[in-house]
């Protein structure tokens, strides 16, 4: 059951293989207690994560959006989370010019060895996207 | 800038290359046209007047001749883009440069004679331009009739050539209102900016003219938005797809897009293509300083990183 509310919504999460995917591995082996509203997609790295995978997303259904790849200088490929960071700020800032909040998207740094950062970070994210409401209203999701 | 000059240099330029790309006077007075000159005697179809509205640098990615080719100020950006992404032989690109004192939109004009079919168009030296159509002659500013891109105009004369024709021309509009109609849009509410797009992508019929206008559009043949594999935008005609094609369009242009508003101009339904890329551009300024289409030597943002953003902040939950 999800720690949140009631009604679970959809979060899509970009997780990068090396780091962030392990990080919830971690959490998951510790126990800890996270909410269920996430659906995670394994990446081989966050440099892989287009920012149009966000927008279809968030286009087509998803309520927020959570991508999460090595700390800076961390990277696997060395520099794929670099080319991350620009890209989506780029993504972050031109998503309220379009009307959807930048709430609904964020992105963040987690290594594998940080299970319970992977659990604050899932546990608060969740709790913002549930305070924003679902995105789409039920006749849009039809189409 | 004197007509004779230009074609002289077109003269010029022909000795050297297979091909100039031009000017020349389409299917009716207000329409001009793009022509491929490769006799000498077809240099006497080039025209030059605010008409020559179309951004030629668009056909140099696809031609393997040597080009000469006929460019504004604002065409001009679009080869340094090229350049700097290297889509490009330089060597291989004779470039006219004409410092512009601005175009016309086709669009506006049309709007104000109420589309009448039109008989004459004439041009006078202090700016104005007299239609003439079955039910008499109007007269409008060239400024009421620019197309949005001359209005901040920063490159009047081309920030790259290899032969100008006329004296250069130095920009009189201010720099740091570049981008104030996208800073005023921005301070709109999320409802106010969700409902301003709804309605407009709302009328895209998905014919892709922008993206076949889009000079930066170079991936011809492998566009996505037709690819099966990977399927990204369906055939359904809803508007998730169209806000869907449109994004694909202003994120492949992400810090790469010139601004030279051919999206809008092909554009049939009127729809502001452009606002998207121009407020990825107003970003790229103030993250990277970066402006697309300025120095040849630059690299466009998105094709390169630092370790340490200076500009780029860790975002907390």
């Amino acid at each position: 059951m999800s720690e949140v509310g009631p009604k679970e919504l959809r979060i899509v999460g970009f997780l990068c293989n090396w780091c962030s995917y392990g990080g919830a591995d971690t959490a998951g082996v510790s126990r800890f207690k996270q909410p269920t509203d996430l659906r995670i997609i394994r990446v081989p790295c966050s440099g892989r994560v287009d920012p149009l995978f966000v927008v279809k997303a968030l286009l087509n259904g998803a309520d927020g959006v959570l991508v999460s790849g090595c700390h800076p200088r961390d990277c696997h490929y060395s520099d794929g989370n670099f080319y991350a960071r620009r890209r989506l700020e780029m993504l972050k800032r031109l998503l309220p010019f379009l009307g959807i909040d930048d709430k609904r998207f964020h992105y963040t740094w987690i290594s594998a060895s940080e299970g319970q950062r992977w659990q604050q970070t899932v546990t608060d994210f969740t709790k913002q996207i549930h305070k924003l409401g679902p995105l789409h209203s039920g006749k849009e999701a039809q189409q | 800038m004197s007509l004779d000059k230009l074609k002289q240099i077109i003269t010029d330029v022909m000795k050297e290359v297979d091909v100039v790309i031009g000017y020349k006077q389409g299917f009716d007075p207000l329409h001009a046209t793009p022509c491929f000159i490769t006799k000498p005697e077809q240099v006497d179809q080039v025209i030059w007047n605010p008409l020559c509205v179309q951004n030629l640098a668009s056909y140099l990615t696809s031609l393997k001749k040597k080009v000469g080719v006929i460019v504004k100020g604002c065409d001009s950006r679009t080869i340094v883009q090229f350049m700097q992404e290297g889509l490009i032989d330089r060597s291989k690109v004779v470039v006219i440069g004409i410092p512009c004192t601005g175009v016309v939109s086709v669009r506006k004009v049309l709007e104000k004679v109420k589309h009448e079919p039109i008989e004459e168009v004439k041009f006078s030296d202090d700016g104005m331009v007299i239609v003439k159509t079955p039910s008499g002659e109007t007269k409008m500013a060239l400024s009421e009739v620019a197309p949005d891109k001359c209005e901040t105009c920063q490159y009047p004369t081309p920030v790259l050539y290899d032969h100008l024709a006329g004296e250069p021309i130095t920009s009189t509009k201010d720099p740091q209102s570049v981008f104030k109609d996208i800073e005023e849009f921005d301070k709109k509410s999320l409802e106010e900016k969700k409902a301003y797009w709804e309605k407009e992508f709302d009328r895209c019929i998905r014919c892709y003219a922008c993206r076949n206008a889009c000079p930066m559009c170079v991936c011809q043949d492998s566009c996505i938005a037709e690819s099966r594999e990977p399927h990204w935008v369906s055939q359904k005609s809803n508007l998730t797809e169209k806000m869907m094609f449109h994004m694909i369009h202003a994120l492949h242009l992400a810090g790469r897009c010139v601004e030279c508003g051919e999206c809008e101009r092909a554009c049939p339904m009127g729809i502001p293509v452009n606002k998207l890329k121009r407020k990825i551009n107003s970003d790229m300024k103030v993250l990277f300083g970066y402006e697309p289409g300025v120095k040849p030597e630059d690299k466009p943002p998105m094709f390169t990183f630092s370790v340490e953003e200076k500009n780029i902040e860790e975002h907390k939950l």
